[in-house]
């Protein structure tokens, strides 16, 4: 079922924001309140919002429960793989193994008060990506569930 | 080398094993149903290797402690942390050793009998993923040093179960089991983890050595010990908190029981670990240990009157498995009841805790066995009421031995594992209570009777015309109960050796406190 057109329009400028707003809070998950959960679910409730605009039938055919399955999947394994190479490296399992390499986000943090660089954390990123992943995948798959359940009625 | 590799990491391996493969499986599942079996298999058989490799070097060279996140694993306390354990660390004494070897074996067994079981259901990739995430639920339970870490696999194991035991939707019955049990689980979990909060608020620390070492026994304190163990004896089924086992032990797919036996064990474990590790030397002993009795007795008994009268096979053993659990609650809280009297502790009370603890390993084997036979039949006859059955010991000749083998253990009689078990309790706890004893007795008798209606109802008389089509149990099936009622005859015919290898060194460490915190924080 479509929405009028202004629905349509305004869900179109907004949802660039939410992805952006959602990523925001996934990578700034090691300096600012958030993380991987909270910034995953920002960017289901983009899909949610697409749902609402363009009607169930019309985004699913887009974004298919296979294709979301992979995503969730894909999520967790990264979660932990980034876990399990510290095994690889000879460390204990979970170790930081990216933290104050120099590498991606391998910057030693600062000491004492400061506004806090992304490029910090080490694997803590790195898994809040992952963690990102897994719930932008099964949040959007729960929703689209739920919703295929109601279609008849509709 | 990789055996060596294997060795220092298995507290980590026996997790991140089985949950990668648990969330590969939908993708594996993506090239077949065959590649998706043995993905799953060879996964779980990697788990149970890790885990027996885990137990063996811990019953050698005594308590493991892994630090996760940390360089070194084997350090608990890092250099700048003011000597507290800040990591997460699994502590893998010879009781979480002993509780891994009960996991690897029973979680193989179940898998492989699963196979067959559920051949001829939809949705396996998610079965199979939320399996293997129920064996990484309660392998960390038992083996994690650290009480939030504990909720964190208690809520995995509940949500992993909850959704299993739903998984044959059955016109929703299943579901509103499923429901119930995920409800029952969380209302446990808040306790737990209200419980927990209550500790972290006074202690500064989540770790069981740190809690342990520093514990007054505050009001507070006595709070979160109620809260604690009666939500884990509720997920452990004793009673008077049994009522959501019948539902969901007999709605469960039969494969999925015999691991929600092992879970509920694991619940168990956490009640001991609770008393014995946690507040130990500040407990009144005297006081808990009958406490804990007295549910272990109210357990044998109501669960065994309410098994007399059940007409559904599954739900019947369910109720058995209630009453089973009060020996094990009986032999640890006689063991608890006598742990400040070395004299007494030393004359029975460590035989009483040994047989308990045994009886967990035997009753995981044998209720196991039982609850896959009622599989099988219900499997191949579709049909589960007592009324309804007759006459299969004409057509399920293996099935029926497997039956007679898990009936006659459960019910302790010579020479299956049961009896084994039983004998350990009724001795000690004769010498601590003659009464106990001879309730537990009764129980026994009652078990073999109720077990021995359920023989005749199902296997004895005529063959049936409407079971006349009715076929042995497929062969994975009868594999998988095979190894369950292999170890139920082996620990029958060499109890000792089982006693001395793995059930005495865990009832030493759970009688040991001290040696589980120097374990995590060196020193004394």
């Amino acid at each position: 079922m479509r929405m009028s057109k202004v629905v349509r329009t305004a869900a179109d400028i907004l949802f660039p924001f939410v992805l952006i707003f959602g990523f925001y809070i996934v990578v700034h998950g090691h300096l600012t309140p958030g993380g991987g959960f909270q910034g995953g679910a920002v960017i289901a409730t983009a899909i949610v919002l697409l749902i609402a605009a363009y009607g169930y039938d019309a985004i699913a055919r887009r974004i298919t429960k296979d294709a979301l399955r992979n995503t969730e999947a894909l999520g967790l394994i990264a979660f932990i793989a980034t876990a399990l190479v510290a095994l690889a490296l000879g460390a204990g399992f979970f170790y930081n193994w990216l933290a104050g390499t120099g590498l991606l986000f391998g910057m030693p943090v600062g000491f004492g008060p400061n506004p806090g660089d992304l490029n910090t954390g080490g694997t803590i990123p790195l898994m809040n990506l992952a963690v990102g992943i897994e719930v932008l995948g099964a949040l959007s798959l729960i929703v689209l569930y739920m919703l295929s359940g109601t279609q008849e009625a509709a | 080398m990789i055996g060596d590799f294997v060795i220092q990491h298995a507290p980590a391996l026996l997790i991140a094993v089985p949950m990668l493969a648990a969330f590969a499986t939908p993708l594996v599942g993506r090239l077949g149903g065959a590649a998706r079996n043995a993905w799953v298999l060879a996964a779980m058989a990697a788990t149970s290797v890790i885990g027996v490799m885990l137990a063996y070097d811990v019953y050698t060279t005594g308590t493991l402690i892994y630090t996760f996140g940390a360089a070194a694993p084997d350090a608990a306390v890092p250099m700048d942390s003011g000597g507290i354990p800040v990591r997460i660390i699994f502590t893998v004494d010879a009781m979480s050793a002993f509780m891994v070897i009960i996991t690897a074996i029973s979680g193989f067994a179940v898998l492989l009998y699963s196979m067959a079981s559920e051949s001829r259901a939809s949705g396996r990739d998610g079965f199979y993923a939320l399996y293997l995430l129920l064996i990484v639920g309660i392998l960390g339970m038992v083996c994690t040093g650290d009480l939030f870490n504990f909720f964190v696999f208690l809520e995995i194991a509940s949500l992993a179960g909850a959704a299993l035991v739903a998984f044959r939707i059955d016109k929703g019955v299943a579901v509103e089991a499923g429901l119930k049990y995920a409800v029952i689980s969380t209302i446990g979990g808040l306790f737990i983890l209200f419980a927990i909060a209550l500790l972290y608020g006074q202690y500064d620390a989540l770790n069981i050595a740190v809690i342990a070492s520093r514990m007054q026994f505050t009001v507070l304190d006595e709070i979160a010990l109620v809260l604690l163990l009666s939500a884990l004896a509720m997920k452990a089924g004793a009673v008077p908190m049994h009522f959501w086992t019948p539902d969901a032990y007999s709605m469960a797919p039969s494969s999925i029981t015999a691991l929600l036996v092992v879970a509920s064990q694991a619940s168990l474990y956490g009640v001991f670990r609770v008393v014995f590790t946690l507040y130990s030397v500040t407990l009144d002993y005297a006081v808990i240990g009958w406490i804990v009795i007295v549910l272990g007795v109210l357990s044998m008994f109501v669960g065994v009157t309410m098994a007399l009268v059940q007409k559904d096979v599954k739900r019947l053993m369910a109720y058995h498995a209630v009453s089973q659990t009060g020996y094990m609650l009986l032999g640890l809280g006689v063991g608890l009841a006598v742990l400040g009297q070395p004299a007494a502790l030393e004359s029975f009370g460590l035989v009483a805790m040994e047989g308990g603890i045994f009886h967990i390993i035997n009753h995981a084997m044998y209720k196991g066995l039982l609850f896959l036979t009622a599989g099988a039949i219900i499997y191949r006859t579709g049909a589960r009421s007592l009324d309804k059955l007759g006459g299969l010991g004409h057509s399920m000749k293996w099935t029926m031995v497997f039956f007679i083998i898990g009936a006659l253990a459960i019910a302790g009689v010579p020479p299956f594992n049961g009896f084994a078990s039983k004998l350990l309790i009724y001795e000690s706890v004769f010498l601590f209570n003659p009464i106990l004893s001879i309730i537990a007795m009764v129980v026994s008798i009652l078990t073999l009777a109720s077990f021995v209606k359920v023989f005749h109802a199902i296997f004895m008389g005529p063959r049936q015309p409407e079971y006349a089509e009715v076929e042995e149990a497929p062969v994975p099936m009868l594999i998988g109960m095979g190894v369950l009622a292999a170890v139920v005859i082996a620990f029958g015919f060499a109890p000792q050796l089982v006693v001395d290898a793995i059930v005495a060194p865990a009832a030493a460490a759970l009688a040991n406190q001290g040696s589980y915190i120097a374990a995590v924080l060196g020193g004394v």
